[in-house]
């Protein structure tokens, strides 16, 4: 099955355009770490994604992927 | 649909977040390689925030001196006609200090494809007023806003350069999925163009600034939708038969 991927967790930089973008709300920032750029880095709910591709489609930093992952992944 | 990085997008860019940039880097390297064409293309690269490109861009680029992409494209162009040759630009090099390459590249017609990224003001140097700077638009040298009185009007390229009969020239934002994606078509429309032939390509990117609009990427986003779209609409200006 297709499942979005959070591929470079630390390119992140938390212009939030993802977590506007996506149309189910299943993205937000991270509460309590950051990354190695020093940002709050996105994270993921799986139980409202639908792995539809907009926050790829936005992401300036090339954080996801859209992957084939087999299984529940 | 499965969507992975282009390979040409190999490293994390160094770009502000928010930044426009790297939407525009990424779909270029997405076009060239739907293309086929990512591993002979040539980028002349400005000097500016786009002279950060050729650190992360996994795509053979030339760094030009200032303003003078569009004149070194032509040149690599005309010595290898074989190869995709584009320039990528911000509106400071390719509209104030290289405003005579870009224009004349395209009074010659020649077969190369600019990709122009508009922000509306000098990114890299601190936020300086630029010849597409919005009117009332507060920048660094612009304190109390532009006053086009002794400026100048915002530079609408499109209109300039479509007397001058190019094959191809669209304006594209970032403000959205939608627009991101037709932002795509309109490139790979104006690699199309050179690639059969046709003539001068010039894709212009309205692009968030946040860092020197000193608003949150959001917002610099519905900024670009609320003031600027309705001085530079969006759409195809030039798209010439067959393409």
């Amino acid at each position: 099955m297709e499942k979005l991927v959070i591929r470079h967790e630390d390119w992140c930089k938390n212009c939030e355009f993802c977590i506007r973008s996506c149309p189910k709300g299943a993205l937000s920032a991270a509460e309590n770490r950051i990354n190695a750029k020093g940002y709050p880095p996105v994270q993921v709910d799986y139980e409202k994604c639908i792995a539809c591709g907009v926050c790829f489609n936005v992401c300036p930093d090339y954080v996801f992927e859209i992957a084939e992952v087999s299984g529940n992944g | 649909m499965l969507k992975t990085i282009p390979k040409a997008c190999f490293i994390d860019n160094k770009y502000c977040p928010g930044c426009g940039h790297g939407i525009a880097n990424r779909l270029v390297a997405e076009v060239l390689e739907e293309m086929g064409r990512d591993g002979d293309a040539l980028a002349a690269i400005a000097v500016g925030c786009a002279s950060l490109m050729p650190d992360t861009f996994g795509i053979d680029c030339v760094q030009a001196q200032h303003g003078r992409a569009a004149a070194v494209a032509v040149g690599m162009k005309r010595c290898r006609p074989d190869k995709l040759v584009f320039t990528y630009q911000g509106d400071g090099d390719a509209l104030a200090i290289g405003f005579s390459e870009t224009m004349y590249a395209a009074v010659r017609h020649e077969n190369i494809t600019v990709i122009f990224v508009n922000n509306g003001n000098f990114g890299m140097t601190g936020g300086q007023m630029a010849p597409t700077t919005l009117e009332g638009q507060r920048t660094t040298t612009s304190p109390r806003g532009r006053d086009v009185r002794t400026t100048g009007d915002p530079m609408n390229i499109m209109e300039l350069l479509k007397p001058l009969d190019p094959a191809y020239l669209a304006r594209g934002s970032m403000t959205s999925n939608a627009e991101i994606l037709k932002t795509k078509k309109y490139i790979r429309t104006a690699f199309e163009a050179q690639e059969r032939g046709v003539g001068y390509s010039f894709v212009e990117i309205l692009s968030p600034c946040p860092t020197n609009w000193g608003l949150s990427a959001m917002d610099a986003v519905a900024r670009i939708r609320a003031e600027v779209v309705p001085v530079y609409p969006l759409g195809e200006f030039v798209k010439k038969e067959g393409l």
